[in-house]
Formats: C-alpha cells, structure tokens, sequence
C-alpha cells in the first residue's frame, strides 16, 4: 500500500467488457433504470424507521401511531418534558464521561501493545501475539461475573470506572488492526531515527503516532460508539439513576419513569436525545468510519 | 504474516542480560499482558471454579461438583429452551444478515453515480444505539396500532402480532437486527471493490454470462470476507442480550420465547432475588463451549471453500 489507509472508493473504475459493450452511453443510463428503482426503494426502506422516529417524536402524543408522516402540530414540547421528567443531561455527561476516557485509554494502550507486537524484537513476541488473537475470539460472556466480582471486590460498582477501566490496557481487537498498519511503515525510517538516539518509546511518539493517524481516528471512532451503545455493562454495575449512562437510562425509562404506562412520545423523543450525537459522530467523521469498516472486513 | 519490516535486533551489550529492545518490547505490550492476566486469564479460569460451586456473593463458595451442570441439563426447564431459542434465532439471522449485506452491496458496486449517498443511507442504521433500535421496532411492530400493521391491514394482508405472539417474537428481533446490516455491507462492498476487473473481462471472453461470472469470479474471490462476516454474524447471534431484554421489558417475552440463553446467565446471575453466580457460570461455560465447537467447525470448514490469495501463488 502507498498510503497508510487506501480508499477503496477513490480508486478509478475500470469499465468491465459487460459495460463497455453495451453501446451508446444513453442507452446504459436506460439500462440503469431497474438498478436505480431498486436502491431508491431499498434505501427508502432502510431510511424511512429513522426518519419516521424522528418525525413522529415532534407529533402531538395522540399522534403516535398515526400514518401521516407529518406531525400535524410541531411538539418540541415532548423533549422539553422528556428532559423535565428523567435526569437527561446527567445521562449524557456520564455517557460522554464514559466514551471518552475509554477512547483515550484505548488508543494509546493498543497502539503503544501493536507497536510492541509490529516493530520490536522480544522473546515470547509470536506466542502472546497468538494470545491476544485468542482473547479476541473468548465471547465476554465467559469472564463476566469474576469481571463483576473483582470490581465489587475493589469498591467500584455503582461508579463509572468498571464501565471504561479495562481499555487501559488495551484491546485485542484494536492491537490486532494496529499492529497491520504499523508493520506497513518503512524501516529505514526507524533505523535513521535509531542512529540519531533516538529511543524505541521516541520512535513510537514521534515517528509512528504520527503516521498511523487515519488509523487511530478509525479506533478512536468505533470506540466511541461501543461506548456510547454499550448496554450490558452500566445494566450490570449502575443502580443509581444519577449515574446512568443514556443506554441504561432509556432501557429503564418506561420502568422508573413512566407508572401510568407507556408514554410513547416521550420515549421517541428521549431515542432520538440518544441518537443524536452518534450521527454527528458519523457524518464528521464519515470517511474515517467507512475505511476503518471496510479494512476490517479485509484484514480482519 | 509478514514480518518483513520487523525491527532488526541492535546487538547487546555483553556486560547486560537483555538488549535494550527486549526490555523495550516487554514494556511496550505490559500493558496488555497485565489486563490479560487481570480481566481475561484470572476470570476465565475462575468463571470455570465457580460454574463448579454454589456461590451468592456473601457466603463463600460452596464446592458442589457437576451438580450445576446436572441440574441445568437434566431439571432446568428455561435453560433448554433458551438455548433452543437462541439456535433458532441464529438459524434466522444469519443468513438473512450475510444475504441482506451482500445483496445490497452488489446492487451498491454497480451504481456509477449518488454512490455515497445510498452507502450512507443503508449505512445510518447501524449507528442507531441498541437501546433506541429496540424502541423504534417495537412501536414500528406495535400489534395494533404500529404503522406497519397499518400498512400490511390497507394491504389486506395478514397482520402478525409481531411482540405479542410466540412465534412472531424472534422474527421481530430477526428484523430489528437485520436493519442494522451497514458493517457487513461496507465489507462486501470493499471486496467487491477489490476484485481485479482483467478476470471479469476473462470470464466473459471465455463465454461466461452474469451469474457465472458472480458464482465463479465474485463469489471465491470475496469468500474471505463472506468467511469473516458469517463468523461474527454466528458469535453475536448467540451472545443476543441487549434486543430481548429491552424489547421485552426485561423478561423473555410471551411465554419466554425470547429468552436467550445470556438473558437467563443475567437473570440468574443479577437478577433480584437470585445472585446464583456459580449457577450462572455453568451456564457461561456450555455457552462457550457452545461457541468454540461451532467456531472451530467453520474454521475447519474454511478451506473447504475460502479462497485465499496466496494460494493461487
């Protein structure tokens, strides 16, 4: 690879012979047509839950399960009286609390434990590195109640740190994906480093940080996200609402919040307070995302 | 893999044991060796004493033998059916999932223009937190008055009580997930991408018409990545929690029919009133012998029919 991340869609496409032999280029737009039919209708499809979530959580409450797609009056009442009814903004600050000391710790850990894996020379480097591929493929489910017991043991539960602490020290998945860039980077880079004196931790910070930087935003992004929809884990360690993530605080909306029975409009309005900041995420940050799946898929 | 670009060891010192990368490379990965032995190796042999044990946090732990396996196999009448639910929403999902993503990444590789567009709009499901996904299709899937029951009665077709109905239960989480297919799709569409057009132009020199050129081309030549998306579509599909316990208001759902088998580790282990955490480890444990079995067939079944590259070398 020439660059260190490589679109797949930037890259020029060839027309095949099928293509090409089609004739005149009115007639392949033509010949389009039923392509076209069929992902605008897909999309539609896949498109239209969000939209319709979002539509209807500005819909009066009694229009919840109406068809029309409009709201007939706009209620942004519903997220002012979602926001007056359960602790929100709480929610949201731990989340973000969360999401964001965990992508820091998770990123410098992996990177620095791929680095290791991908540029130096140690005994026992293949054998552990067989390990960390194994401790990806251990489902969670497995270690999740001694999990449990070693924080509750340490004080923890009902606070935030069981919920991102273990990215300290790294994460299979993302050493894994790491240590693949790093091996890409040329080593006559790191031996003139080496003959200036430089140190193996300084070649890391200044020379290999730097370079895998697509990378790390990669990482950094698909943590955010883990973070921000992680469930199971605030359900197991969280019982104080004032500590709630958004996830646990949804999930338990209708039960702590709502006694006189689901208010729908409430909750919509509340999924879409959640939701939100996840696709600002993904629209800045968009290209990023789009390779980091993608090379995934591949070298995963 | 490769180790070509490896760092070339910088002779040692006489005078020291370790060369300086040595110490370097112990330091660098410590990080992760220590949480290994902390959160992962520390658990996963404890999780196997305690499945051994009866043990609710307060008292210590009870040796009790195979009695948790015995009683989950033999006297447990939830622990059965959450397993068989749980194999027939993987027997539902996967496939539905690995179709679904590379169906519309290939109808995605042939568009020439609004590429991004539709790449975003099939993607932007699958950024929708779980929690908020389980609402939006439970009030979509409402029985009576949920749009789409609208749209099927307008229709005059058969409207199926989605959330209410036994049978109905697992399609309904089928749906929720399927929609969230973006990950999987974005794969094939990069492998798509990646497979060289010259052996297209072969394959229709040679006489070949569209669908032999996607069953003889396309098909060996993503296989890699259709190998990668099955396995973690089979490994998330049997660790289902998050969709049941929400969707079904923290219980398995009419009749339990959406009890999975880590709703009912949860239940067992967390829920009010149990805290039967070496119960719930046995149950951990079939569960992940469950998964390695079926891993290590798929791994076994891989070069049966995943292509890869440097084979052909």
């Amino acid at each position: 690879m020439s660059t260190i991340v490589q679109s797949p869609y930037d890259q020029p496409r060839l027309r095949t012979a099928a293509q090409s032999e089609q004739g005149p280029k009115w007639i392949r737009r033509l010949g389009d047509f039923p392509l076209y039919l069929a992902l605008f209708g897909l999309s539609a499809l896949f498109c239209l839950p969000f939209v319709w979530l979002v539509l209807t959580s500005l819909k009066p409450p009694a229009e919840v399960f109406s068809n029309n797609l409009f709201p007939s009056t706009w209620t942004w009442s519903n997220y002012s009286d979602v926001v007056d009814q359960a602790p929100i903004g709480r929610w949201m600050l731990n989340t973000f609390i969360v999401a964001i000391l965990g992508v820091t710790a998770v990123v410098f850990s992996s990177s620095l434990v791929a680095y290791g894996f991908a540029r130096l020379r140690f005994p026992g480097r293949k054998q552990l590195f067989a390990l960390v591929i194994a401790t990806y493929l251990l489902p969670g489910s497995v270690t999740l109640i001694p999990t449990f017991l070693i924080w509750n043991k340490l004080g923890a539960v009902n606070t935030l740190w069981p919920l991102w602490a273990g990215n300290l020290f790294g994460s299979a998945f993302y050493i894994f994906m790491l240590r693949q860039f790093l091996l890409t980077i040329p080593q006559d880079l790191v031996d003139s480093a080496r003959l200036d004196g430089a140190s193996f931790f300084r070649i890391y910070w200044n020379i290999m940080l730097p370079l895998i930087r697509p990378a790390l935003v990669a990482v950094a992004i698909f943590e955010f996200n883990a973070k921000w929809n992680d469930f199971m884990t605030p359900l197991i360690y969280l019982n104080n609402p004032d500590r709630y993530t958004l996830a646990l605080g949804l999930a338990n909306f209708k039960s702590d919040f709502q006694e006189l029975g689901t208010q729908w409009s409430l909750l919509l309005a509340a999924s879409v307070i959640f939701t939100i900041p996840m696709v600002i995420v993904f629209f800045v940050f968009q290209r990023y995302f789009m390779e980091g799946v993608a090379h995934t898929g591949i070298k995963g | 893999m490769a180790d070509v670009t490896l760092a070339k060891s910088t002779p040692a010192p006489r005078t020291r044991r370790f060369s300086e990368e040595t110490v370097a490379g112990w330091l660098t990965i410590s990080p992760w060796f220590i949480g290994f032995i902390i959160f992962t190796a520390g658990p996963f042999l404890a999780s196997l004493y305690f499945s051994f044990t009866k043990y609710d946090v307060i008292n210590p732990p009870e040796w009790v033998g195979l009695d948790n396996y015995n009683r989950l196999l033999t006297r447990d009448r939830l622990f059965p059916l959450s397993l068989r639910n749980t194999f027939i929403y993987a027997l539902m999902y996967v496939p539905l999932h690995v179709i679904t993503a590379l169906g519309v990444a290939i109808l995605l590789e042939k568009a020439r223009t609004l590429k991004g567009f539709f790449r975003t709009a099939f993607y932007l499901p699958a950024i929708t937190p779980a929690v908020a996904t389980a609402y939006l299709w439970v009030w979509i899937l409402n029985p009576n008055d949920g749009v789409v029951n609208q749209a099927l009665r307008a229709l005059h077709l058969p409207a199926p009580a989605w959330t209410v109905d036994p049978f109905w239960t697992k399609p309904t989480i089928v749906i929720s997930q399927i929609w969230m297919m973006g990950a999987a799709m974005i794969m094939f569409l990069a492998a798509l991408q990646g497979v060289p057009r010259d052996l297209y132009e072969a394959a229709t020199l040679d006489g070949a018409g569209p669908w032999e050129r996607f069953r003889s081309v396309t098909l060996p030549l993503i296989s890699g990545v259709t190998f990668f998306v099955t396995t973690i579509s089979i490994i998330s599909s049997l660790n289902v929690f998050t969709q049941g316990y929400v969707m079904f208001d923290k219980d398995g759902g009419p009749e339990n029919s959406a009890l999975f088998v880590v709703m009912y580790l949860f239940k067992r282990a967390f829920g009010s009133g149990y805290f039967q955490m070496g119960y719930a480890s046995a149950i951990a444990w079939i569960l992940f012998l469950i998964i390695l079995v079926v891993t290590f067939v798929q791994f076994k079944f891989a070069d049966r029919w995943v292509y890869y590259e440097h084979q052909a070398k």
